[in-house]
């Protein structure tokens, strides 16, 4: 029913005017002293250095890529965790098949070297 | 803390598919220790071998009841469906066993994810649930992306693996729509129970615009006009071990679940996507034939014909009765024989640097090489249509059901571009036999005993099936779902 997605609808344009009275109102009341260092690019406390389009080494793309796998993998942990008691033996045999496949792209990799930065 | 119920699986509905994977994951871990990459070839052609006895021997067994609560279903029609699958995963297998190592490829991956690739078509074929055909695609799509990329210092084959990537993500994502918006309309992703709701109901323009988007994902998949674009550049730039395996595996496969998926789930809608159906056959064969007219490439010729033979095979579809399904399993099994068979020849040619595929450089073939040449002649006779070989009764069961579908018109367009195709398939055959070869023409190496099995097993069966169709029929009968 359309009338059950009301209150999400609702929850939608409180969070939109929220964000907008948070941009609004200091424009108008707080004080401004702008500096340098105030301007200068968040980089989560470090002191920036160069521009952003600039060669990163191929290994991050690699890093990045078995990440991902491997996140996926604690995933489908999660839930299978929280009822892993009511699945018994069936559920750790299961589980064990998951880890087992993905033991087989873990060995690969590293004797392949990917895990090595050079 | 409610207690949960485990419910029936029924695993050895499975076994076959269980068997390929597993040998793909064996072949991965020995990868890694073992330098002759060649006993992981023979490995694997053992695993597909070993899963096509099992899964002969569970027919009229257990292994008919649904599996996986009626997601899964090794039916006559799954089973034919595997035999093509795995005879396609044997034969290429024995064919990538000399490719490979001529051209400086071989590597235990192709044999990995040619098996993983093949268990993704399994499940495709035995899939009655919509979350099963996506996992299936998947499966199958994402290792033959990899394994078109294959040649990483080629930029063709490069080219094929991120062209074939790209379109096919962008061909699942409107599967996937597709999915989800018929999933909208009948509340169910179970082909049996979408096909009962659309019965029963009005039709609902949502479960139509789902219908239109799966047969466009579909459509992608088995390289139909409008949606071929990628075909021609994947499969000839992607080393011919692998353009083998996928130009039957991957159209098989798609064919398999979008016949068991019309019939199955929208014969509420069939005047509907027959017409569709019959249109994208018209287009598929026209242009498949005429583009195939102007290739100087035998690989890409063949890249093209491939596609027009979609278009063959769509007419079988589109006359949605049992005997357009049956039309379909006897021309892609056939299919299935000539297409490996000329491509592995192609294979033979086949130098580094994809020197030896053109046009020219077939002339003089039959003196040079008498046996090649004329193996080479009865895949390209065969696919042509030639009586008394396979491919003549594939097409005329399909040409037949088209009219006894009422689908006359469609069937006189399929004849006669048939005819069209007889130009391009006997230029080849003109080229081996009667040019004189030039005098610059690259020496013809010596194939493998692999390659031999693989062109003798392809030829004996576009013959045998050619005098005595009569024992295919018979087997193609057993694999019509119910």
């Amino acid at each position: 029913m359309p009338a059950d997605y009301l209150p999400i609808l609702i929850m939608l344009v409180v969070a939109a005017l929220f964000a907008l009275v948070a941009l609004i109102v200091p424009y108008y009341m707080g004080p401004r002293n702008p500096s340098t260092s105030k301007s200068d690019t968040y980089e989560s406390g470090k002191l920036p250095f160069g521009t952003a389009r600039r060669q990163v080494p191929i290994h991050y793309y690699m890093v990045a890529m078995l990440f991902m796998m491997f996140d996926i993998e604690v995933i489908f942990f999660y839930p299978w965790a929280v009822i892993f008691r009511q699945l018994k033996i069936f559920g750790l045999i299961e589980m064990g098949v998951f880890v087992a496949i993905l033991l087989v792209g873990y060995v690969y990799i590293w004797k392949k070297g990917a895990l090595e930065w050079d | 803390m409610t207690a949960i119920e485990i419910p029936a699986l029924n695993f050895a509905a499975l076994l076959p598919l269980f068997i390929v994977v597993g040998t793909g994951l064996l072949v991965v871990v020995l990868d890694l220790f073992i330098a002759d990459k060649k006993s992981l070839g023979w490995l694997s052609l053992f695993g597909v071998i070993l899963a096509a006895i099992v899964g002969n021997m569970q027919q009229g067994g257990a292994g008919f009841d649904p599996a996986f609560q009626n997601v899964s279903l090794l039916d006559g029609y799954a089973n034919f469906f595997n035999i093509i699958f795995l005879s396609t995963a044997a034969l290429s297998i024995l064919v990538a066993l000399g490719y490979l190592g001529r051209v400086g490829l071989h590597r235990g991956e192709y044999y990995a994810l040619l098996l993983f690739a093949t268990s993704g078509m399994m499940a495709m074929g035995m899939a009655t649930d919509l979350m099963v055909v996506f996992i299936g695609l998947e499966t199958m799509s994402i290792a033959l992306y990899v394994m078109s990329a294959l040649n990483r210092h080629s930029r063709p084959s490069g080219e094929a693996g991120i062209k074939y990537f790209l379109m096919g993500s962008f061909a699942s994502a409107f599967l996937l729509y597709g999915m989800a918006l018929t999933y909208g309309a009948t509340g169910s992703t179970n082909f049996s129970d979408i096909g009962s709701v659309l019965t029963a109901g009005t039709v609902a323009p949502m479960a139509m615009l789902g219908l239109g988007l799966l047969l466009v994902g579909f459509a992608f998949k088995v390289a139909a006009v409008p949606f071929q674009w990628w075909t021609p550049d994947v499969y000839h730039g992607a080393p011919t071990a692998v353009t083998t395996f996928m130009s039957v595996g991957a159209k098989a496969a798609g064919f398999a679940t979008l016949m068991r998926l019309l019939m199955v789930s929208f014969p509420a809608f069939a005047v509907d996507w027959q017409l569709a159906i019959a249109v994208l056959a018209v287009l598929t064969m026209t242009l498949g034939n005429v583009a195939a007219l102007a290739q100087k490439d035998v690989k890409r010729m063949l890249a093209y014909s491939s596609i027009a033979h979609a278009g063959y095979i769509l007419v079988g579809v589109a006359a949605a009765t049992t005997e357009g399904i049956k039309s379909v399993l006897f021309y892609l099994l056939i299919y299935a024989f000539m297409n490996i068979g000329a491509f592995a020849v192609v294979g033979v040619l086949e130098q580094k640097e994809a020197i030896g595929t053109k046009l020219t450089e077939y002339a003089g073939l039959a003196r040079k090489n008498p046996w090649l040449a004329m193996v080479m002649a009865l895949f390209l006779f065969s696919l042509t249509g030639f009586p008394p070989l396979a491919g003549f009764w594939g097409k005329l069961y399909i040409f037949r059901a088209a009219v006894n579908a009422d689908l006359t018109w469609l069937a006189v367009v399929a004849v006669i571009n048939s005819g069209v195709a007889a130009f391009y398939y006997l230029s080849v055959i003109v080229q081996m036999y009667m040019k004189p070869a030039a005098d610059d023409a690259p020496e013809i190496l010596p194939s493998t005993p692999a390659t031999r099995i693989a062109l003798a097993v392809a030829g004996l069966a576009v013959v045998l099936i050619g005098i005595l169709p009569a024992s295919l029929v018979d087997m193609v009968a057993k694999g019509v779902f119910g």
